[in-house]
Parts: C-alpha cells; sequence; structure tokens
C-alpha cells in the first residue's frame, strides 16, 4: 500500500468540501443546513492540520482550534436565530422564508 | 525498511481508509437523510471520523477537542433544537429545494479540479516539502500551548470575546421577551 501524502488530505478534505456545500444548497431543512456549514469547517480543518503535520509547524493546529471555536460561535447564534424563527413563523425551511422576496 | 516500520505505515494507510470513510460516509448520509435526528447522528459519525484523522496526523489535543467540543457539545446543542422544533412534519415534507444546478456545477468542478490533478500528475503540485525531523521533543499539547499563549494571545482573547458575543446573541435571539 502507498504511503499517505499531503494529496490524500487534500482531496479527502475537497470532498468533505464539496458534500457540505450541496448539503447547504440542496436542502430545505435549516438544522442540516448548519450542519452541512460544520461540515465545510471540518474540511478546512482537515487541511490545516494536515499540512501542519506536513511542515512539522503547530500554526496550523492553532488555527484549526480557532476555527473550531467560530463553529461553536456560529452554532449557538444560528440555533438560536433558528428557534426565533420557529416561533414567528412555524417553519424549518429555508425557502419558506421569502419575506424579502418579491 | 524495517519490517515493523514498514506494518506501521501500512497501519497508518489502512487507517487513514477507514477514518476517510468514515468521514465521507458520514457526510453524505448526513445531507442525504429525512430524519433530522438521524442526519445528526450521521455528523457525529462523520465528526469522529475527522478526530480520528488528527490522530493520525498526531494532533492528540485537536483530536480531544473535536470530541469534547464538536461531539459533546455541539452536537447536543443541535440534537436539543431539533427536539425543539417538530419533528413529525418534517419527515413527511419536500427533502430538496430547487438549487441542483448550483450544486451539480460545485460537483462538477471538483470533477474538472481532480482530472486536472490527475492529468498533470502529483508531481507538479509540490504542496510542501516535509520538515525535517529533530528540534525539541515536546508533547503536541505542550507545543500548541505555548505557540498559544505567546504569538496568538491577542487572537486567543479575540475568541473569548467572540464567544461572549454569541452566548448574548443567542440567548437574546431565542428569548420570547427582551
Amino acid at each position: 500500500m502507498h504511503p499517505i501524502t499531503p494529496y490524500h488530505y487534500v482531496f479527502l478534505s475537497a470532498a468533505l468540501l464539496v458534500v457540505g456545500t450541496i448539503g447547504v444548497l440542496t436542502r430545505r431543512n435549516i438544522i442540516i443546513i448548519l450542519m452541512s456549514i460544520e461540515l465545510i469547517l471540518n474540511a478546512v480543518n482537515i487541511n490545516l492540520v494536515a499540512f501542519s503535520h506536513q511542515l512539522a509547524n503547530v500554526n496550523g493546529q492553532i488555527f484549526a482550534i480557532f476555527v473550531i471555536t467560530d463553529a461553536a460561535a456560529e452554532a449557538a447564534v444560528g440555533l438560536g436565530i433558528l428557534i426565533a424563527l420557529f416561533r414567528n413563523k412555524e417553519t424549518v425551511n429555508a425557502d419558506e422564508v421569502d419575506l424579502l422576496k418579491w | 525498511m524495517a519490517p515493523g516500520r514498514r506494518l506501521a505505515s501500512m497501519l497508518d494507510t489502512a487507517l487513514f481508509y477507514i477514518f476517510a470513510a468514515l468521514t465521507l460516509g458520514g457526510g453524505l448520509l448526513t445531507i442525504t437523510r429525512r430524519n433530522t435526528v438521524h442526519s445528526a447522528v450521521w455528523l457525529i459519525t462523520s465528526l469522529l471520523g475527522v478526530a480520528g484523522l488528527y490522530l493520525l496526523l498526531r494532533a492528540e489535543f485537536l483530536a480531544g477537542v473535536q470530541v469534547i467540543l464538536y461531539i459533546g457539545g455541539i452536537m447536543v446543542l443541535f440534537l436539543f433544537v431539533i427536539m425543539l422544533v417538530n419533528l413529525e412534519q418534517v419527515v413527511k415534507e419536500k427533502r430538496f429545494s430547487g438549487q441542483k444546478w448550483v450544486a451539480m456545477a460545485c460537483v462538477g468542478a471538483m470533477v474538472v479540479q481532480g482530472l486536472w490533478f490527475a492529468a498533470e500528475g502529483a508531481a507538479r503540485f509540490r504542496l510542501a516539502s516535509p520538515a525535517p525531523a529533530g528540534g525539541e521533543d515536546l508533547g503536541n499539547t505542550e507545543q500548541i500551548s505555548r505557540v498559544l499563549f505567546s504569538q496568538y494571545l491577542l487572537p486567543f482573547e479575540l475568541a473569548s470575546i467572540l464567544l461572549l458575543v454569541a452566548i448574548i446573541g443567542a440567548v437574546v435571539m431565542a428569548k420570547k421577551r427582551i
């Protein structure tokens, strides 16, 4: 078997990014859209940590920690918005929230 | 190569493919399941795969953070919110919105990039030459803390302000009457 190179990690990360993007674009449920954003952030983190390992430099891992912090903040605020939305409009579907559309 | 080293390398390769399959499969099932709770459980699987990849990359601290913060914190928050909004109605509704073509364009761009990479060959893309081994042999957590609390002290403090703002924002958003 071939040893694992950074190319493997870059491709895995790109594939996970595409999966997350498809989730954001095609799903109607806002909760699943938020989960897809988590997938995208994880794809970025895989890249950062892979190159951190390759270069033997921990800066990439520190960036990954900051990305995880942002993910936590984003999830908290996003789910708060979702609860407010559900209270007002009784829906969790992104395409039914069309007040600004004409 | 010594037989022990070759065995370790083979194990690394096998574990990479296992964790990669876990990550990608979990991600795909996350975005295709009808039931939101199932999606959340598959996302947890995917995040566990990513934590395994961090362990393979010798980032033990991040693997712990991934499991404790992502799976223990964020995913439990997701599951709570899924319980708060109604479940029965969503299961019967249409799953996908009409943005298939944009998504197809994303997949197309990815496939074109992959084919271009395969056509040019890996040798043309010198990503990063590996760093020479040696230097200080500290633990992963100790290395991270040394850099985080010296070079990245200001971003670290700013992250705490970000979290404070997020807490206040979430409470204000979710509260009935302010």
